[in-house]
């Protein structure tokens, strides 16, 4: 069975992720170990609160180059909501604060005129069919935790957004990566469903 | 789009659910984790606990079943009730809760706000305003709604969300059981004047007023305990009452 590393660098709730990530059927297992996260087959990297603080904690944990390494060598990784805003250069809520600079582009507030956080389910966009996420015309609904919103240089890397004061990037892929800003593991049915889907395609690709 | 979200509550004591349920086919209508995992598949879009316990040593039953409830429940959840320190809520968000509402000890001293924010972010702290009509305005009332406090409750609504509170719980202490509706000057007295999502609560009897609640008091979020868990309706009704009315909300999943 494939390894899931589930990145645990002390922020927050990450236990959820890992318990749905269980529950799909998945090997997971959450870790701080950078010899874990080098040996998995497929590695997670969650992440709530402030991007600053995450960021700083991933680097208190020795875990910056791991994560970087994980999301860009091929291997299928999956970020989630500040776990996704991290891949990005920089963000508007942490000044000064580089990100893992794995996807081009910065990360910015959400329009003025809607609330903040947006703390509610929205409809995903998908702008073309996505093995994880789905056809681009099924419907799925998934929960929404957050204040910023990715800018990715490239829009081509986008595969859904969600429509919140205008298009919100939801989900972006590059490469082997996957980051969503919704909380799939918060997510029953829809978002089960997305990380049994991507579970399943750790198998195939296996 | 604003997508208005459906929250059922639901007091526990020592881990236990009260107030019952009668919910045809529970095993355990106590059980709080098969009454969450009921709910997860009826389509409720976020769960409350309210901790009631009033012993503290039996504090560690809540945060069993908190742990309980966040492995076989994949919504997001809220669990207020006696949480006086940071501690308290590192307790309970690494126990797997997603938020917590603070309510007499952040009336206190609202620094519990923005400790409790600055550690976890403002997504994770819910402030609880239980409010009572007083003259032409509203008081805050702490304790259950047993306790005045002199203080504004609109005021403190903005001071709570300038200390780093994400959400706010209105309870209208007026309505509060009462099955009458909500207290829509009071929600939109407050929606009016802060940019975090309001969740209104206190008094649901029927569909209507969940319509209401945010067609006049502007909410984000309904919440209810009654006419879910004697099952006077479903969730799936309420959402259809809503959508009727052209209010946006997650679709109720097909049953499986």
């Amino acid at each position: 069975m494939t390894r899931v590393a589930v990145i645990d660098y002390g922020i927050g709730n990450l236990h959820s992720a890992h318990k749905a990530l269980c529950s799909v059927g998945a090997d997971a297992r959450l870790t701080r170990s950078v010899a874990d996260i080098d040996a998995a087959d497929a590695v997670v990297l969650p992440g709530v609160g402030n991007f600053g603080a995450c960021i700083q904690a991933l680097s208190d944990c020795g875990l910056t180059d791991a994560s970087r390494s994980a999301a860009l060598d091929g291997r299928p990784f999956l970020g989630i909501c500040v776990g996704m805003q991290m891949l990005f250069d920089a963000s508007d809520e942490s000044p000064g604060v580089a990100g893992l600079g794995v996807i081009s582009g910065k990360v910015t507030w959400l329009p003025a005129g809607v609330k903040r956080p947006q703390m509610q389910w929205n409809r995903l966009q998908l702008s073309a069919d996505d093995p994880c996420l789905g056809t681009a015309h099924s419907e799925s609904w998934m929960y929404f935790v957050h204040s910023l919103h990715a800018e990715p240089t490239d829009a081509t890397v986008v595969v859904a957004t969600v429509d919140y004061g205008g298009d919100v990037v939801a989900a972006v892929r590059q490469g082997a990566a996957l980051a969503v800003q919704f909380h799939p593991e918060k997510s029953s049915p829809d978002g089960l469903v997305m990380l049994q889907r991507w579970v399943e395609t750790l198998a195939a690709a296996a | 789009m604003k997508v208005a979200r459906v929250i059922p509550c639901l007091d526990v004591d020592g881990g236990r659910v009260v107030k019952g349920t009668n919910f045809v086919g529970l095993r355990d209508a106590g059980d709080p984790v098969e009454l969450a995992a009921r709910y997860d598949s009826a389509g409720a879009d976020e769960l409350v606990f309210l901790d009631i316990t009033a012993s503290s040593d039996r504090r560690d039953t809540t945060l069993d079943m908190v742990r309980e409830v966040a492995s076989r429940v994949f919504i997001p959840f809220t669990v207020g009730g006696g949480i006086r320190q940071v501690d308290d809520a590192r307790s309970l968000l690494g126990a797997g809760a997603d938020k917590v509402s603070v309510n007499t000890a952040a009336v206190e001293r609202p620094e519990l706000i923005s400790e409790i924010a600055a550690e976890f972010g403002d997504q994770c702290v819910v402030c609880a305003i239980d409010a009572r009509r007083v003259g032409t305005g509203w008081e805050i009332y702490l304790h259950g709604g047993r306790t005045p406090t002199g203080i504004d409750a609109i005021e403190w609504a903005m001071t709570a969300v300038e200390h780093g509170a994400g959400e706010l719980l209105v309870t209208s202490m007026d309505r509060d059981g009462t099955g009458d509706g909500f207290d829509h000057d009071l929600n939109a007295a407050i929606t009016s004047r802060v940019n975090v999502p309001v969740i209104a609560s206190g008094g649901v009897g029927t569909l209507q007023h969940l319509v209401d609640g945010i067609v006049h008091g502007g909410v984000d979020a309904v919440l209810a305990a009654s006419i879910f868990h004697f099952g006077t309706h479903s969730i799936d009704e309420a959402k259809q009452a809503l959508n009727a009315h052209g209010i946006t909300v997650r679709p109720t999943p097909p049953p499986g």
